[in-house]
């Protein structure tokens, strides 16, 4: 704590941790990402991770940021909390927190940032937590070393975190290992210290991913109770369209490293326009569907992002790909408030869309998976035919 | 739930796959026993798609290797085509393998990253011996092109240069080349993204009508088991908990766990925002030292006394649909114990 922490009193630090509840008061959004570029230097070439993304997250809202693997919807989050400290890592654009601008920020100046103001919750809880130092001290470090906590002060803050994160008997399991805790315990534990310096924003990477789906509920609950009382903002990455649909206010939905569908979730499911997300939506099993309902692949892979499609990113593997799509990149527009997307065809709404998604059986890839889709068997015969018997 | 029985199975002679009273234990330290799958009964008839879910640990993966003997299982049998596997050993097993083939969860690391899928996909026609090299190069064309793969350019590559959702056709058509019966799926998909899930499943879906395989399919997602099932056998620590047609399981649960399992899915649709679900509290127990009586009572909503004293059977509740728990949430028609179910029809004629 030297120089660049000055404006950081005992007496701030205190109050961050005591006012947890009580809403900040502040105008505007609380993190506005503008025009963010994360790209990595390889030798291969230079990787556009995250190329030119801007959002913004007023206070107690919850941004679900939807992407297969690859997407760069990982790096995004990373590289707003400034934790890409890699010498190959480029990044451009503006990420503004609360009035201060985040981008310029080394490290070292990010720690009076982390914890107190903006944390995550990382995807693997039995790789995020050090397996050889107890969950106590894990939780209490960033207080004593980082807030100026006294030690006895912090147990108890300690304690009362793990307590609020459902962790029977905390008393004990603070001076247990992560080993002895069962992966949906440990994933509580990696809640609680992220949530201890009382952030104004956690980030919630794929919190969910590595548990089974009794577990996923129970700490996708516990992540909506948390941030309700905390008045605190929220970014949920996953992969699943499913987790987002029913806890985030807004939804972005990320195709190699670009937003290229934004919208307030119940606009995104109903009046979907990017035939990206049409397609990631078809492409789910829905419990609702009939057993061998055939579902609607996307044909291909996501692309290179060393040499990413000129024109509209998605347009290799779009089923409604036009001339226009190869040739130039659409823009991220705007037509109704809130909903952008990045298409130059967009699915209308107003048309029937199963008229539309007739043509969405046929792929067009000639880089990759291309005779994916090409015979297809009714799937009458696929029910009815017995052919070897049990003979 | 967390039941034995072997109520739900169909005819001996029907069936395609008959597993009857399968244990599998691993010994722990201290002469302990890992109870990993407990006296389950399963049966495939031949074109059924058996679905078979359950979270991690609860047995699902076990099953599936045991049915192939790899491990052996600890007791109960396997009855494949007419022959118990179980006491099989050396060639007369080894002569069962290539009609039983197995597909596995990550693509990646189940092909060697040093030979060319060329090679890999030949390899069981290699050990077998079967047909001239020409031949041979035959058959593997002709599978690669029938899981999507273009063989002029994948034969000689190697699998590294392929992505994810590729590497998985790769070992469909590895598992093809034999022409086996029947194809056991170890969570094929969960490796993968939603959009190559999608190709993979449509995959193994025609792969099942071009050449009239049955299969087992393991997974933990409950949307793509009622998507590919004919039938579905949901498992909780080691046990069968719900038998059923995926349409009658999925509307209809008569377990509380499958019911449970149903409300914890996030599903994609904003409009089931504010929805109370019933949410399963606790963890999986050990499988070391499993509850007494029905192993999901110390998690059931709807546990007694009886439950801990009393392991409940599998039992006929309607359609062919079967459930092992003493407070069921679908009435379950009072039968005899010993009255054999009635035999469903075929899920999809």
């Amino acid at each position: 704590m030297s120089d660049i922490t000055a404006e950081v009193t005992p007496e701030t630090a205190d109050q961050a941790l005591l006012d947890l509840t009580a809403p900040q008061e502040s105008s505007g959004p609380l993190l506005q990402v503008h025009d963010l570029k994360t790209h990595f230097r390889l030798d291969a070439g230079l990787v556009r991770a995250v190329d030119g993304v801007s959002f913004d997250l007023d206070r107690g809202r919850t941004l679900g940021i939807v992407g297969e693997s690859g997407s760069g919807k990982t790096v995004l989050a990373r590289s707003v909390m400034g934790l890409l400290i890699a010498s190959n890592v480029v990044r451009e654009g503006s990420v503004v927190y609360d009035g201060k601008e985040l981008l310029s920020r080394s490290p070292r100046q990010m720690r009076d940032i982390w914890g107190r103001e903006m944390s995550m919750v990382f995807q693997d809880p039995m790789t995020s937590l050090n397996p050889v130092v107890k969950i106590g001290r894990q939780l209490t470090e960033g207080l004593t070393q980082n807030l100026g906590v006294g030690k006895g002060e912090a147990k108890e803050l300690a304690v009362a975190g793990l307590k609020a994160v459902g962790i029977p008997s905390p008393d004990q399991r603070f001076d247990e290992y992560p080993h002895q805790l069962s992966g949906g315990m440990r994933q509580r534990v990696g809640i609680a210290i992220a949530l201890i310096g009382g952030p104004k924003l956690l980030f919630a990477d794929e919190p969910t991913t590595a548990l089974d789906v009794t577990v996923q509920a129970q700490i996708l609950d516990l992540l909506q109770e948390q941030q309700r009382e905390r008045f605190m903002a929220m970014i949920l990455v996953t992969h699943d369209l499913g987790v987002v649909a029913n806890r985030a206010d807004e939804i972005a939905v990320m195709y190699a490293g670009q937003i290229v569908e934004k919208a307030s979730a119940i606009n995104l499911f109903s009046a979907v326009r990017m035939p990206y997300t049409e397609a990631l939506l078809n492409s789910i099993p829905k419990l609702s569907d009939a057993s061998h309902t055939r579902l609607q692949a996307i044909g291909g892979r996501p692309p290179d992002l060393i040499n990413p499609p000129t024109g509209c990113r998605f347009s290799p593997r779009c089923p409604y790909v036009q001339d226009k799509c190869v040739e130039e990149a659409p823009p991220l527009i705007e037509d109704s408030p809130g909903h952008q997307y990045r298409c130059w065809f967009p699915v209308d709404v107003s048309v029937s869309t199963p008229a539309r998604r007739s043509g969405a059986s046929s792929t067009s890839d000639g880089r990759t998976e291309s005779s994916t889709s090409t015979s297809e068997p009714s799937r009458a015969g696929a029910t009815s035919s017995v052919p070897r018997g049990s003979a | 739930m967390a039941g034995s029985g072997d109520a739900h199975l169909r005819p001996q002679g029907d069936a395609l796959l008959r597993v009857e009273h399968l244990v599998v234990e691993y010994p722990s330290a201290k002469g302990a026993k890992v109870q990993a799958v407990t006296d389950i009964s399963l049966d495939v008839l031949p074109g059924e798609t058996l679905g078979l879910v359950g979270e991690s640990g609860c047995g699902k993966s076990t099953t599936g290797k045991a049915v192939i003997q790899m491990p052996k299982p600890t007791s109960g049998s396997v009855v494949f085509d007419g022959t118990d596997l179980v006491p099989l050993t050396g060639e007369a097993l080894r002569s069962k393998r290539p009609e039983l083939q197995m597909i596995f969860q990550d693509p990646i690391s189940s092909l060697n990253p040093r030979r060319r899928v060329g090679d890999i996909v030949a390899e069981p026609l290699t050990i077998w011996g079967r047909g001239s090299d020409t031949e041979r190069r035959q058959r593997v064309t002709e599978v690669l092109e029938s899981v999507g793969l273009d063989p002029s350019v994948a034969m000689d590559k190697r699998p590294h240069e392929f992505s994810g959702g590729q590497c998985q056709r790769i070992c469909v058509a590895r598992a093809l080349v034999l022409d086996p019966k029947m194809i056991i799926c170890d969570e094929p998909v969960s490796a993968l993204d939603v959009s190559v899930q999608a190709q993979i499943i449509n995959l193994l879906e025609d792969m099942k009508a071009r050449y009239g395989l049955t299969l087992a399919f393991i997974a933990h997602d409950l949307g793509v088991v009622k998507n590919i099932s004919d039938r579905v056998a949901v498992m909780y620590l080691g046990k069968l908990c719900e038998v059923g047609s995926p349409e009658r399981i999925y509307s209809r649960p008569a377990h509380p766990y499958t019911a449970a399992l149903l409300d914890s899915i996030p599903e994609p649709d904003p409009a089931q925002r504010g929805r109370v679900a019933t949410r399963l509290s606790g963890e999986l127990p050990s499988p070391l030292n499993p509850p007494s009586g029905c192993r999901f009572r110390t998690r059931c909503p709807r546990a007694e006394e009886r439950c801990a004293a009393e392991e409940p059977m599998l039992r006929p509740v309607v359609d062919g649909q079967f459930v092992a728990c003493h407070f069921p949430l679908v009435d379950v028609p009072v039968a005899p114990p010993s009255a054999r179910p009635q035999v469903e029809p075929m899920p999809t004629a």
